[in-house]
């Protein structure tokens, strides 16, 4: 049982709270949270690879990329530090687009990027219409600060798991700690299990 | 695939539980923030630089959590958050107005591995401090000056004006600059940090320094591009921000 705050109140709902999850409070800007300087990679060195247990690894320039069919998706989003932004707008590739035709038997991927993070997911956490490479955030390219050239989407996890800069993927067999799963933070991170730290 | 020793590595550690902390003292820092010492029975210890979920319960069983640095070093005998009050907040309010001691409120942690510093990373340490970003900085460069007070140190602090400077009486020594209202007569830095004066400040990266950057995100962004563009080695260039996470 937790112990009631003597004078604490709720503040005003500030929107639709049937979509937070538990411990979610919402925000109107969009926080930026990360853990060293923004890398600022030039388009013309810029790919993005699928490797690790592929045949032959995959990777596109960011022309090829960008010459993909892309998606609008419009999504909540659920950071960790507890804040959630409603109705977000992105554009993309879908993760589905960028492994069509690929077989492997993998389990897990690891997400890696400019800077030197990572970030590990289940292979069905990024198939099936959950996962996007985004660069385009509300109409126009996505800053840098939040990620941009490219970053991972994948909205239905803590945003921890939609890795900024992101420049490839890793196929896996075993769920390999990524940065922050390493230093505390769950293993799958779904906002709607609470599933902030080790162990919840 | 798996092998014994894969498995041993991801049983999961245990939770991190929430537990009451029961406030002991409250100190005011500036007109808008305070310093609350807290007594938790459990606490298992923490590093310089880590934070700790706080969460507060209503009578209609309501529940809100939030982040908060942690000011004190490891080793002291109470936990010390500093929290500035947001205007539109939910969770920093109460706890910047009405906290009084013998209240309690639940808390775990400690979390955050990354923004963290120890004496064994050596040093030298440069530890720049935007507003209440200075909390999780203070953690560090206080429990540098009680184990490893040999250790070169610079701190460089951006604070709108002498009012809101937290910690005021901790920092001789440190380099300051106010953004908006010095205080009459000073000579010192009157502008947001820039290259140029991180040039003048910071030791030179030839010695590697150790450098922690917290505050907004704006001031993040161009401290440690800055940084980055002055030769320091990205990887030694740790960040952690404060957005407008509605406190």
């Amino acid at each position: 049982m937790s112990p009631i705050t003597r004078g604490f109140r709720r503040r005003e709902p500030s929107g639709d709270d049937s979509r937070l999850p538990p411990g979610q409070h919402l925000v109107g800007g969009f926080p930026v949270l990360s853990a060293g300087p923004t890398p600022h990679t030039p388009l013309d060195q810029w790919t993005f690879t699928i490797d690790g247990m592929i045949d032959e690894p995959l990777r596109w320039t960011w022309e090829e990329l960008r010459a993909l069919p892309a998606e609008p998706v419009r999504c909540d989003i659920h950071c960790v530090t507890s804040w959630s932004k409603l109705d977000t707008e992105w554009e993309g590739v879908s993760l589905d687009t960028l492994l069509d035709g690929v077989a492997t038997e993998a389990d897990y991927v690891t997400a890696w990027c400019d800077g030197g993070y990572t970030t590990n997911l289940p292979i069905e956490d990024v198939t099936d219409g959950r996962a996007w490479v985004a660069f385009g955030y509300d109409g126009r390219p996505l800053e840098p600060e939040h990620g941009g050239p490219a970053r991972l989407l994948v909205p239905h996890l803590y945003l921890w798991k939609s890795a900024k800069w992101v420049r490839g993927i890793t196929l896996r067999p075993d769920n390999e700690p990524g940065f922050w799963e390493a230093l505390g933070y769950h293993q799958r991170g779904d906002p709607w299990q609470e599933q902030r730290y080790w162990g919840d | 695939m798996a092998g014994a020793a894969l498995l041993g590595r991801l049983t999961p550690p245990p939770a991190l539980r929430w537990q009451i902390a029961r406030v002991v003292s409250v100190r005011a820092e500036t007109p808008r923030a305070i310093t609350l010492a807290l007594d938790v029975p459990e606490w298992p210890g923490h590093r310089a630089g880590q934070h700790v979920d706080v969460r507060l319960t209503a009578e209609d069983g309501y529940r809100a959590q939030r982040s908060y640095s942690i000011a004190s070093p490891p080793l002291a005998s109470v936990l010390e958050i500093t929290v500035e009050r947001l205007e539109d907040g939910e969770v920093s309010p109460w706890l910047a107005r009405e906290a009084e001691p013998g209240d309690e409120l639940e808390l775990r942690g400690p979390i955050g591995g990354y923004f963290v510093w120890e004496p064994a990373r050596g040093g030298p340490l440069l530890l720049i401090a935007g507003g209440s970003g200075l909390v999780p900085l203070m953690g560090i460069e206080r429990l540098r000056r009680a184990a490893t007070p040999e250790l070169a140190s610079t701190l460089l602090v951006s604070a709108r004006s002498p009012e809101e400077l937290i910690y005021a009486e901790e920092l001789e020594g440190a380099v300051v600059t106010y953004t908006r209202e010095p205080p009459p007569g000073w000579t010192g830095y009157a502008r947001r940090v820039d290259r140029a004066m991180l040039a003048e400040v910071a030791p030179p990266p030839e010695q590697r320094p150790h450098c922690y950057v917290c505050g907004p995100t704006s001031f993040v962004e161009v401290v440690a591009e800055a940084l980055v563009a002055l030769g320091h080695h990205r990887a030694l260039i740790k960040t952690e921000r404060f957005g407008a996470t509605g406190g």
